[in-house]
């Protein structure tokens, strides 16, 4: 069996999906299944209006916490290999944030992999985001919810 | 040792990072957050809620109960809003 391709890269420029999915893909013949999760930045949160957001991030960290992700969705889950993309800097309405792609022979690995680390990426992954609204510039709060559905993963 | 601040409470401070020397019985993340909160304004509003304070030691995540001796980098940061 191959071993298992793990692609990790934080960056200010834009990612293409397909062109991520044919790298993910490219040479090999057992993989049956390939989820990909896109996160967007949208033109509101909550009722307010957003023009911008803005991606902080740690960058020694941010690199090393989503290695030990994706080392244990590798290890949890049969995959053949994944893709964790999260773009930093500013980022307008429409245009792309995060990319996460599993490939597995089978399709309940990639999607639960894929989710895992999309859970894990919003709890633990230090990355911060302020947006620009009509008051200015203001800090995303971090929402209960986000740590909860992390903490799924760990309950037996 | 060095210590690095980011988003929120990196504004509130006014630096992104700097290297500290705090005294022998500052043991703990929690010990040293208390600390810095007394080294002036800026750092008081900065940790004025320790609760939602986060720390990482060496680009780990640790908890306020974690020992800072043989530390090189702790980073002290909001909660994370990346994805």
């Amino acid at each position: 069996m191959m071993t298992g391709a793990v692609n990790i890269r934080i960056q200010e420029a834009d990612f293409d999906v397909a062109r991520e999915i044919a790298a993910l893909t490219q040479g090999r013949k057992d993989i049956g299944a390939v989820v990909s999760f896109s996160g967007i930045c949208r033109d509101s949160e909550g009722n307010e209006a957003i023009s911008a957001l803005t991606l902080e991030h740690y960058p020694d960290m941010a690199e090393a916490e989503i290695g030990r992700h994706a080392e244990s969705a590798m290890s949890r889950w049969p995959l053949t290999g994944l893709t964790v993309i999260h773009r930093v800097g500013r980022i307008t309405p429409g245009e792309n944030i995060v990319l996460v792609l599993t490939a597995s022979a089978h399709r309940q690995a990639a999607f639960e992999a894929a989710e895992f680390l999309m859970d894990y990426l919003k709890a633990n992954a230090p990355f911060w985001k302020s947006e620009e609204g009509a008051k200015g510039k203001s800090w995303i709060e971090a929402r209960d919810h986000d740590d909860a559905a992390a903490a799924r993963w760990t309950k037996s | 040792m060095k210590v690095k601040y980011f988003a929120w409470v990196r504004e509130r401070i006014g630096k992104a990072e700097e290297t500290i020397e705090p005294p022998a019985d500052v043991r703990t993340v929690g010990e040293l957050i208390g600390w810095l909160a007394r080294r002036g304004e800026t750092y008081a509003y900065a940790f004025e809620t320790p609760r939602v304070i986060r720390a990482a030691i060496d680009h780990a995540h640790v908890k306020s109960d974690a020992a800072i001796s043989g530390a090189r980098e702790i980073a002290f940061f909001p909660p994370m809003t990346g994805g």
